[in-house]
């Protein structure tokens, strides 16, 4: 295999890298937030408000019910305000979040849910305010549940920034569409798979690892 | 001023459009220092009464005392405060699975702002009190259930409360552990002078550490006094239910049927004379005994008796005067199936 090729898959590599880490943590610091607001405001949450939960609740479900694909195209106006350009990796981030952002609040939300709700009681008891439950209980006890939900999510968008490669998103999956799809170089394209697979799985192996290590609860 | 005063609490639940009552109207004053026991069955509305104690629940009419404080005129700021001043335990411990014994036991100090060094020395105190400081670093999930309730009771001291509400605290223990978390609560209240509030489906719980029980039936309160009192003359249906743990009635006695059956409570000195057995040898008429066990009520030993008596009425009045001489309180047994 010639250089340029080697060196084009090593910046492959990092494209993917960059557009599933930047829009992992750009679509949890919208993502988070919206979870827990999700949570406080649901209908057993510690501050119920209906008309809000509705609202979010609403807004997520449409964005998660279009699929990614075409939320890409649709979104292109909107990446070339925020970005300047519609292709590229940082453009691809933008979809990405988008995409995410609704997602991680339901993970979120459903991992907050979890909580027993006697030791959000327990605290209530001891004249904790909502803020001190959401920061010192419920994030501290649903910690494992959320880094499944970070591994799981991260995983999606590997797999959703390999997609974008076909319009052009660079990173791995751009790759494997140029030489695979439109010049028949199938060995480019096996490699360019077996090299997300691999990242896919050390992804997932590592998030696995590191929420069991942190769980108190069994041992 | 009293450590806590009810006055007319109503609270209602609102089901799917219709009010559900858990309490009706419920007046009740726990003086500073006792050990008082709210005793009912399932879904009598205990919780709902000690969750409206410190206000987690806020009734629907009537206001909740803390030393003279009205808990109705608190902004939730005070009402914060006041909350981390009153301990609490639960039937399902509650602790926090992801942080171990000594940060569980730091937590309220945490809430309520105490630099860590002082509140982690704070903890360790109460873990010695609680006879658990080798525990400080284990998780709540290497515990068993007794020492999960000790850590509870050491969290629920740490901000030095005056009010400590134990709901249904000894429900998930053997009897054994229950044992030892009643005389830990006991020695609670007795050293430290904490005022205790004990929630309870079981009667022994009651006899075995309050001085004072209210009863709560369907959301009413019907039966209120000294522990003692009740026990040997239980005035309402529910308190009697509670004390046989069947739907049974004690009538006052009037002119004995055949074939009834009588309760015996000996108190103090008689529970140590063999009463039953002079009554038998004087009168020469066999009895019955159906049920006897002796309990410790509030430190005094407190016999129950069900005798079945023989059918012959003359024999049945002889047996009761006998019994009634001998300075027990008697009752007649009547079973509701
Ligand atoms: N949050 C709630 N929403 C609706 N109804 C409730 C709520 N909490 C309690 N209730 C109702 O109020 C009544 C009293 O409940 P409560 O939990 O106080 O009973 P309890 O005496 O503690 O029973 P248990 O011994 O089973 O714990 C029950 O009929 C229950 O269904
Ligand atoms: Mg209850």
């Amino acid at each position: 295999m010639n250089e340029n090729v080697i060196a084009m898959l090593i910046s492959g590599i990092g494209e993917t890298l960059y557009m599933t880490l930047g829009s992992v943590i750009i679509g949890y610091i919208i993502g988070l937030p919206l979870g827990i607001l999700l949570y406080v405001s649901g209908k057993n949450g510690l501050r119920p408000c209906m008309p809000l939960y509705r609202a979010l609740d609403f807004i997520c479900n449409i964005i998660r019910s279009i699929p990614f694909l075409i939320l890409l195209i649709l979104l292109i106006p909107f990446t070339r305000l925020l970005v300047g350009q519609s292709y590229g990796s940082t453009a691809t981030i933008v979809p990405l979040v988008v995409c995410a952002a609704p997602y991680i609040a339901r993970v979120v939300e459903a991992s907050l849910t979890d909580v027993d709700a006697g030791v959000i009681e327990a605290a209530k008891a001891m004249g904790a305010s909502n803020m001190q439950i959401i920061c010192k209980v419920l994030l501290v006890e649903a910690k494992t549940s959320l880094i499944t939900g970070f591994t799981i999510t991260t995983g999606l968008l590997l797999g959703y920034s390999a997609m974008s490669g076909t319009v052009g998103g660079g990173g791995l999956g751009d790759i494997a569409v140029r030489y695979g799809y439109y010049r028949w170089q199938t060995d480019i394209m096996v490699i360019t798979v077996i090299l997300l697979i691999i990242i896919f799985q050390i992804i997932q192996t590592a998030g696995m690892k590191i929420s069991k290590k942190l769980d108190h609860r069994k041992r | 001023m009293a450590a806590v005063e009810i006055k007319n609490l109503t609270k209602n639940f609102d089901i799917e459009g219709h009010a559900v009552t858990a309490l009706s109207n419920v007046s009740l004053t726990i003086e500073k220092g006792d050990i008082f026991g709210v005793i009912g069955m399932s879904g009598a509305g205990k919780s709902t009464l000690v969750r409206s104690i410190n206000f987690l629940e806020k009734p629907t009419d009537g206001s909740v005392y803390i030393e003279g404080v009205d808990l109705g005129t608190l902004s939730e700021r005070e009402l914060r405060r006041m909350r981390s001043r009153i301990g609490m335990i639960f039937q399902n411990f509650n602790l926090l699975e992801q942080k171990n014994v000594i940060d569980n036991v730091c937590f309220p100090l945490e809430i309520n702002g105490t630099k860590r060094k002082e509140a982690k020395k704070r903890a360790l105190e109460l873990l010695g009190l609680v006879k658990l400081e080798d525990k400080a670093k284990a998780y709540p999930s290497q515990l068993s259930g007794g020492q999960k309730q000790r850590v509870a009771i050491a969290r629920a001291l740490a901000t030095d409360p005056q009010l400590l509400l134990c709901d249904e605290a000894t429900s998930a223990l053997d009897p054994q552990t229950t044992g030892s978390i009643l005389e830990l609560i006991r020695e609670i209240n007795e050293k430290l002078g904490i005022t205790v509030v004990i929630i309870t489906h079981q009667m022994s719980v009651v006899t075995d550490i309050c001085k004072k029980v209210a009863i709560i039936d369907n959301g009413r309160l019907v039966e209120e006094g000294l522990v003692e009192e009740i026990f040997s003359a239980p005035k309402s249906d529910a308190a009697r239910e509670l004390l046989s743990g069947k739907k049974v009635s004690y009538k006052p006695l009037e002119k004995l049927e055949e074939g009834r059956r009588i309760r015996i409570v000996f108190r103090e000195n008689s529970a140590y004379e063999p009463v039953i057995a002079n009554l038998i040898l004087k009168l020469q008429i066999p009895i019955n005994i159906l049920k006897a066990e002796t309990q410790n009520v509030g430190g005094k030993a407190v016999g129950e008796m069900i005798l079945g008596l023989p059918d012959n009425s003359n024999q049945q009045e002889d047996i009761i005067l006998e019994l009634k001489n001998a300075g027990l309180t008697v009752t007649e047994v009547h079973e509701n199936e």
